[in-house]
C-alpha cells in the first residue's frame, strides 16, 4: 500500500515568480526521503506540489510532471481531490479541527466526505490509526474530548493519525517537529520509522540531525540568492549526503560552513 | 563573617514622594463641598453640581500630584480622570434611557391584560372613563408583539441565507475578483441606507409586483431584510475570515472537497460568531419604525397572517399611541401604553443580546481536557 513518486522537470510558480526550477527526483516506495536546505529555498513549496496543495494558493501553478506510480498528477482531467486522498499531508503546526472530538478528528477524512461507515468499523479505524500514530494509549479514555485539549506533540500525532486514517499511499510531512519539544519530536521520529513499513514518507526538515536519523535518502535544496528560484542541488543516500557529498554547497551546508 | 543588624523599619525610600492612597477621596470630598458651595451661589442643580465637582476634582488631584509626585504621575492622573469622565458621560444617556423607560413603562406593563390583549375595540370612551373614574387602562400590545415577532422572524428567514451565502462567496470564492469587490462596495453602501428608503423600496416593489397599496407583514419583512442583509454579510464575513487557513488546508489534504470543507469545517468553526452576528442584526432591525409604517401600516387588532392585511408592530404601536392618542382629550392612558410597549421592546432586544451570548458560548469550540 504505497507508491513511488517520480518528478520530471518540475517548475513551480507563484504567479509569474519562479519559486522552484527544474526538479528531477525519484522517490522510492516504502522509504523515507528528507528534504533539507536553507529557509526560502522552496522545499515546502516543492513538497506541496506532490499532492496538489500548492495550487490552493491564488496564482500558484506548476509546469512539468509528477508521476505517482506512473500516473501524472498534473495530467488533464486529474481531480486534485483524488490526488489528495492518495497523498496525505501533515503540516508544520498541529491543526486538529477545533470543533471536533479526538475521535471525530481521526475520522474527519471519512466523515467530511460523508462516507457511510458502521460504528464498529469506525471504532476499529480510530484505534488502528491512533495506534499507528503512537497516541492510542494516551487518549483512549478521552476520545470524546476536543482534540484542541491535547498537548502540542499529541496534537501533531493526532494530525498524523488523521492523515493515515484515509489510508494514503504517500505521506508528506512539512517540518512536522518544528513546533515540538525534543520528547515529542522523538515520538514523531519513532513513528516515521514505523510508517516506513507501510507508506512512502517525504519529510521537510530544518533539523539535519533529524534528517540523518529518520531518512533513507536526502535531497538538498539551495537558492542562489533572494528572488532567484530554488533548485535541487543533490539527491543521494542520507549517509552519502552527510559524509561524502559530491557537491561543495551540500558539504558546506551539512557541515555548518554555509554561505 | 559578620552579621549585620537588620535595618530598623522606616518608611521605604522606594515609595518616597507618592501621594497617600486616600488622596483621591480627600480631593473628592473637598471638590464635592466646593462644588456645592459654588452651585449654591448661582442656583443649585444636581447636573451642574456633578459637572463642577468633576472639574474641581480633576484640577485638585492633578495639581496636588504635580506638586508632590512630578509631571509623569500628574499626566497619568489627568488621563485617568479624562477617561473615567468620558466613560461616565457615555454611560449617562444609557442609564437615563433605561431609567426613564422603566419608571414610565412598569405601570403599563403590570396592568392586567397588557401583554395578552390587543387594541381591538378599545375606544377613547374607555380611556376617558379610566382617567375620570380610575378604572384600569384597557387595551394592550399583544397584536403588536405578535406582529413584531412575525415580521422580524420572516426578515431573518430571508436575510440569513442570502447574507451568509454572500459572505461565503466573498471569503471563499471571491479571490478579490471584480464581482467580489463590487459586492463588498455595495454591501457597504447598503449599510448606510436610511431605513425609510428601504421601506419605500419594499412598498414600491410590491406595488409593482402584487398591486397598488399592498401593505402586509411580508412587505415589512422585505424592507427589514434590506436593512439586515448588509449587517449579516459583514459580520459573517469577518467571522469566516478569522477561521485559520490551516484548517481549510488540513481538510483539503484529507481529500475533502472545497464545499464540504466550507460546510463542515469552516462554518462550524465560525458558527458562534455568525450566530451572535445574526442576533445582533435582528436586534438592529427590531426597533425600526419608519419602514414598517409604510409597508405594514398599523392595525389595532390581531393579525396572524404575515402575508395578508395590515399588521401592527411594537415601534409603530408606540408611534401611533403617542402621536394619535386613542382619546385625544385624555392622552395619558395612551402614553402609558406606549411606554409599556417601549419597555417590552427593550426587554426583547435585551433578551436577544443575551441569546446571542448564550449561542456564542454554546457553539464556541471547546478546549476541555
Amino acid at each position: 500500500m504505497s507508491k513511488r513518486i517520480d518528478v520530471k522537470d518540475l517548475n513551480v510558480y507563484y504567479g509569474s515568480f519562479l519559486a522552484v526550477e527544474g526538479v528531477n527526483i525519484n522517490i522510492e516506495a516504502k522509504s523515507v526521503t528528507a528534504f533539507i536546505g536553507p529557509s526560502g529555498c522552496g522545499k515546502s513549496t516543492f513538497l506541496r506540489t506532490l499532492n496538489r496543495m500548492h495550487e490552493v494558493l491564488p496564482g500558484a501553478r506548476v509546469e512539468g510532471e509528477v508521476l505517482l506510480d506512473g500516473d501524472n498528477l498534473y495530467g488533464p482531467g486529474v481531480d486534485p481531490v483524488t490526488v489528495r486522498t492518495q497523498v496525505g499531508m501533515v503540516f508544520q503546526r498541529p491543526n486538529p479541527f477545533p470543533t471536533m472530538s479526538i475521535r471525530d478528528n481521526v475520522l474527519a477524512g471519512v466523515k467530511l466526505n460523508n462516507k457511510k461507515i458502521s460504528k464498529g468499523a469506525a471504532d476499529a479505524l480510530v484505534e488502528k490509526s491512533l495506534r499507528g500514530a503512537n497516541l492510542w494509549n494516551e487518549v483512549k479514555d478521552r476520545l470524546e474530548k476536543p482534540g484542541s485539549g491535547l498537548s502540542g506533540g499529541q496534537q501533531q500525532r493526532l494530525c498524523i493519525a488523521r492523515a493515515i486514517a484515509v489510508e494514503p499511499q504517500v505521506i508528506l510531512m512539512d517540518e512536522p517537529c518544528s513546533a515540538l519539544d525534543p520528547i515529542s519530536t522523538l515520538a514523531v521520529e519513532d513513528l516515521i520509522n514505523e510508517l516506513k513499513d507501510e507508506y512512502t514518507v517525504v519529510i521537510v526538515t530544518h533539523n539535519m540531525q533529524q534528517a540523518a536519523r529518520v531518512s533513507d535518502k536526502t535531497a538538498f535544496f539551495n537558492i542562489a540568492g533572494t528572488g532567484k528560484p530554488g533548485k535541487l542541488i543533490e539527491f543521494a543516500d542520507t549517509t552519502t549526503i552527510f559524509n561524502n557529498p559530491s557537491q561543495k554547497a551540500t558539504e558546506d551546508y551539512v557541515s555548518g560552513r554555509f554561505g | 563573617m559578620t552579621v549585620t543588624a537588620p535595618v530598623a523599619r522606616k518608611r521605604s525610600a522606594l515609595t518616597k514622594g507618592q501621594l497617600p492612597a486616600f488622596a483621591p477621596y480627600i480631593v473628592l470630598a473637598v471638590a464635592l463641598v466646593l462644588g456645592a458651595a459654588i452651585l449654591a451661589l448661582i442656583g443649585f442643580n444636581a447636573f451642574g453640581w456633578g459637572l463642577v465637582s468633576a472639574i474641581l476634582f480633576t484640577i485638585g488631584l492633578v495639581g496636588w500630584s504635580a506638586a508632590v509626585e512630578g509631571g509623569r504621575k500628574a499626566s497619568d492622573k489627568l488621563a485617568t480622570c479624562l477617561i473615567v469622565g468620558s466613560f461616565l458621560v457615555a454611560l449617562l444617556p444609557l442609564v437615563s434611557v433605561i431609567w426613564t423607560v422603566l419608571v414610565n413603562g412598569i405601570p403599563g406593563i403590570i396592568t392586567p391584560g397588557f401583554l395578552t390583549t390587543s387594541m381591538n375595540g378599545v375606544t377613547g370612551a374607555f380611556d376617558n372613563k379610566s382617567v375620570e373614574e380610575g378604572t384600569k387602562v384597557l387595551g394592550g400590545v399583544y397584536h403588536a408583539l405578535l406582529g413584531t415577532v412575525q415580521i422580524t422572524l420572516l426578515a431573518t428567514v430571508i436575510s440569513v441565507p442570502v447574507g451568509l451565502l454572500t459572505a461565503i462567496y466573498l471569503v471563499e470564492y471571491g479571490n478579490d475578483r471584480v464581482l467580489a469587490r463590487a459586492i463588498t462596495f455595495f454591501v457597504d453602501v447598503m449599510t448606510g441606507i436610511p431605513s425609510i428608503v428601504a421601506g419605500l423600496f419594499a412598498a414600491a416593489f410590491f406595488f409593482v409586483v402584487v398591486g397598488p397599496g399592498t401593505k402586509t407583514g411580508a412587505v415589512a419583512a422585505v424592507a427589514l431584510s434590506v436593512l439586515m442583509i448588509p449587517v449579516v454579510v459583514r459580520s459573517s464575513e469577518e467571522m469566516l475570515k478569522i477561521v485559520p487557513n490551516e484548517l481549510r488546508e488540513a481538510a483539503y489534504a484529507l481529500g475533502v472537497r472545497k464545499w464540504r470543507a466550507i460546510l463542515k469545517v469552516v462554518i462550524p468553526t465560525a458558527i458562534s460568531g455568525i450566530a451572535s452576528g445574526v442576533t445582533l442584526a435582528i436586534a438592529r432591525v427590531i426597533g425600526e419604525t419608519a419602514p414598517i409604517l409604510v409597508t405594514a401600516g398599523f392595525a389595532t387588532s390581531i393579525n396572524n397572517n404575515v402575508f395578508g392585511g395590515w399588521m401592527a408592530s411594537l415601534p409603530t404601536f408606540i408611534y401611533t399611541q403617542i402621536l394619535n392618542p386613542t382619546s385625544p382629550s385624555n392622552p395619558d392612558p395612551s402614553s402609558q401604553r406606549a411606554w409599556g410597549a417601549a419597555l417590552v421592546l427593550i426587554i426583547l432586544v435585551m433578551l436577544l443580546n443575551l441569546g446571542a451570548r448564550l449561542i456564542a458560548r454554546i457553539f464556541a469550540p471547546k478546549a476541555g481536557r
